[in-house]
């Protein structure tokens, strides 16, 4: 279980980017923190990868302090952020250096395959799509087995053709090891397809606003009406979470009309 | 649920584009370089030949070629090339050495840059020129104070060149290494050297220029030996001939020697998503 004590972080020229965050992540739970801008979701997941420290609180996971990153955290960044002097299936064994040779190229080859990338092996970075590369990086992070897996907006800078695609293998993957997914967005689409849990923050200073279950089996039907409920529901939280007065039953004015990012 | 394989098959394979140009272009494009002075050389030639001109002060290129091969001849080509050479090489040496040290040093910790960046670049700043008398009093007129001055042309390029490489590595490709615990030595070996390497490249060619051009400034201040000898021989004898001769062989040997280190350096470099290398496939 992934812990998150009154967690707080304060910049050094006084911004106070995220103040007394507190949540309890279960083993292998699906988590989409949405939010406005600078309401500090980007800070709180860089706090639990353990590439920043916490001003305040802590971050434990399976009661270990995390103040370093760590072998069971993985982490995916908006960009792929792949090395462009390694060869695609040694990006995806960047992390695996301490393995023997052979039992490296194998969990690389199976990892390839299962990302749908095996022809790619010896292709360069530059050489790959955006699409492409994403699925290298999401390869990188998940062959290590983490039971944390973090995501920085990673489908945001893709097409939306490409980017519903990704939903799908992410959840596909998600489903070999079950890892603990945490994923910051802020494509409320993204969220309640993927979330069993959505957390949404609201800014100055950044903080938990609102928790919504989505309580809707999986796959998910995106055109479901159920879907849709689940959809004006963050819509109604992220409105609310910053101020804004939406008339109620104003057809052309619905919830998320307010320009919440 | 999992529709990964269409838009697989649907993106395109940019590397593709990487087959080997056609016969044509392989042989044109060196040709094409070639046209100009071989189109100049000639027409010397012609003029000279044809009476235009006695060539004299500009000898056409065959009495140039001529003297080329009477001093090949007589083993003197071999004992100024090598003197030249040796120092060249050993100048490099030791100033690819103390640049690539410190600027490796400056360029990783922040204190020493602050300690050490203001001076060197304060002494980067002296026309290196300006260091013969004094290196010729401390080193002598030998061999020793010309390898200096050599060393300190190169010096300067390659310490600014990997300085400035680390401190520009991307941050982001940093944090990749942090985000995989990598340590200290770790990090060095697995993201700061290769990130550098492309910088580190050039700056070493720009380092080999300045050591020739240094080398020649070198001899012509006090040899016996050494194609820049061949140069101030040339002009105190009124041998305009030898003296192209000498800057002919300059510039075949600065060609070559930078094309050994691009040479080198390929291997490591396939994977540059760069403008100059998209134009040249």
């Amino acid at each position: 279980m992934l812990a998150l004590d009154r967690v707080s972080k304060t910049y050094p020229n006084g911004v106070e980017a995220l103040t007394r965050f507190s949540a309890e992540i279960r083993q292998g739970e699906i988590i989409a923190i949405i939010g406005g801008s600078g309401c500090g979701k980007s800070t709180l997941l860089r706090a639990i990868a353990g590439l920043d420290r916490a001003s305040s609180g802590t971050v434990t996971l399976d009661g270990e302090a995390i103040a370093s990153p760590h072998a069971k955290i993985g982490i995916i960044f908006q960009e792929p952020r792949l090395l462009p002097w390694l060869s695609v299936a040694d990006n995806i064994g960047f992390g695996l250096a301490e393995l023997p040779a052979a039992e490296r190229r194998a969990k690389v080859a199976r990892a390839l395959d299962r990302v749908g990338l095996a022809d790619k092996a010896q292709a360069w970075p530059r050489e790959l799509s955006g699409g492409q590369a994403q699925r290298v990086a999401i390869a990188r992070a998940l062959v290590p087995q983490p039971e944390v897996l973090l995501l920085d907006e990673p489908f945001s800078a893709l097409d939306a053709f490409t980017r519903r695609d990704l939903q799908d293998h992410l959840l596909d993957l998600w489903a070999d090891t079950r890892p603990t997914l945490i994923l910051v967005t802020h494509d409320v689409d993204e969220a309640v397809v993927l979330a069993d849990r959505v957390l949404v923050m609201r800014p100055r200073p950044g903080r938990l606003f609102d928790q919504i279950e989505i309580n809707l089996g999986r796959p998910r039907d995106r055109n479901s009406p159920l879907f849709e409920t689940f959809k004006r529901s963050v819509l109604a939280s992220l409105d609310r979470s910053l101020d804004r007065r939406v008339p109620d039953r104003d057809a052309t004015q619905g919830p998320g009309q307010a320009m919440w990012w | 649920m999992i529709s990964d394989a269409p838009v697989l098959q649907q993106s395109s394979e940019p590397a593709e584009n990487a087959v080997a140009p056609s016969r044509l272009s392989r042989y044109a494009r060196p040709a094409l370089g070639l046209l100009l002075p071989l189109t100049l050389a000639l027409g010397w030639e012609l003029v000279v030949w044809s009476g235009w001109s006695n060539g004299r002060l500009v000898p056409p290129p065959s009495r140039v070629f001529a003297t080329i091969t009477e001093l090949a001849r007589s083993g003197e080509l071999v004992r100024h090339i090598s003197a030249t050479l040796w120092r060249v090489g050993l100048g490099f040496g030791f100033g690819v050495v103390a640049g690539t040290l410190l600027g490796a040093i400056s360029g990783y910790w922040s204190l020493a840059r602050r300690l050490l960046d203001p001076t060197v670049q304060a002494l980067r700043a002296i026309p290196s020129l300006a260091w013969v008398p004094l290196f010729i009093l401390w080193l002598g007129i030998f061999e020793t104070s010309k390898i200096a001055l050599i060393a300190v042309g190169v010096f300067f390029p390659v310490y600014l060149g990997v300085m400035g490489a680390i401190l520009s590595v991307d941050r982001k490709i940093v944090e990749v290494g942090r985000t995989f615990r990598l340590s200290g030595f770790a990090m060095i070996r697995r993201i700061l050297l290769p990130a550098v390497l492309p910088a580190y490249v050039v700056s070493l060619r720009v380092g080999l220029g300045l050591g020739w051009m240094f080398v020649v400034a070198a001899e012509l201040i006090g040899a016996s030996e050494g194609l820049g000898y061949l140069l101030l021989d040339g002009q105190q004898l009124g041998k305009p001939a030898q003296i192209l001769a000498a800057i002919v062989i300059f510039a075949i040997l600065g060609k070559l020697t930078d094309w050994l280190i691009e040479l080198a350096a390929a291997p490591f470099l396939r994977w540059q998503d760069a403008f100059g290398r998209a134009k040249e496939t």
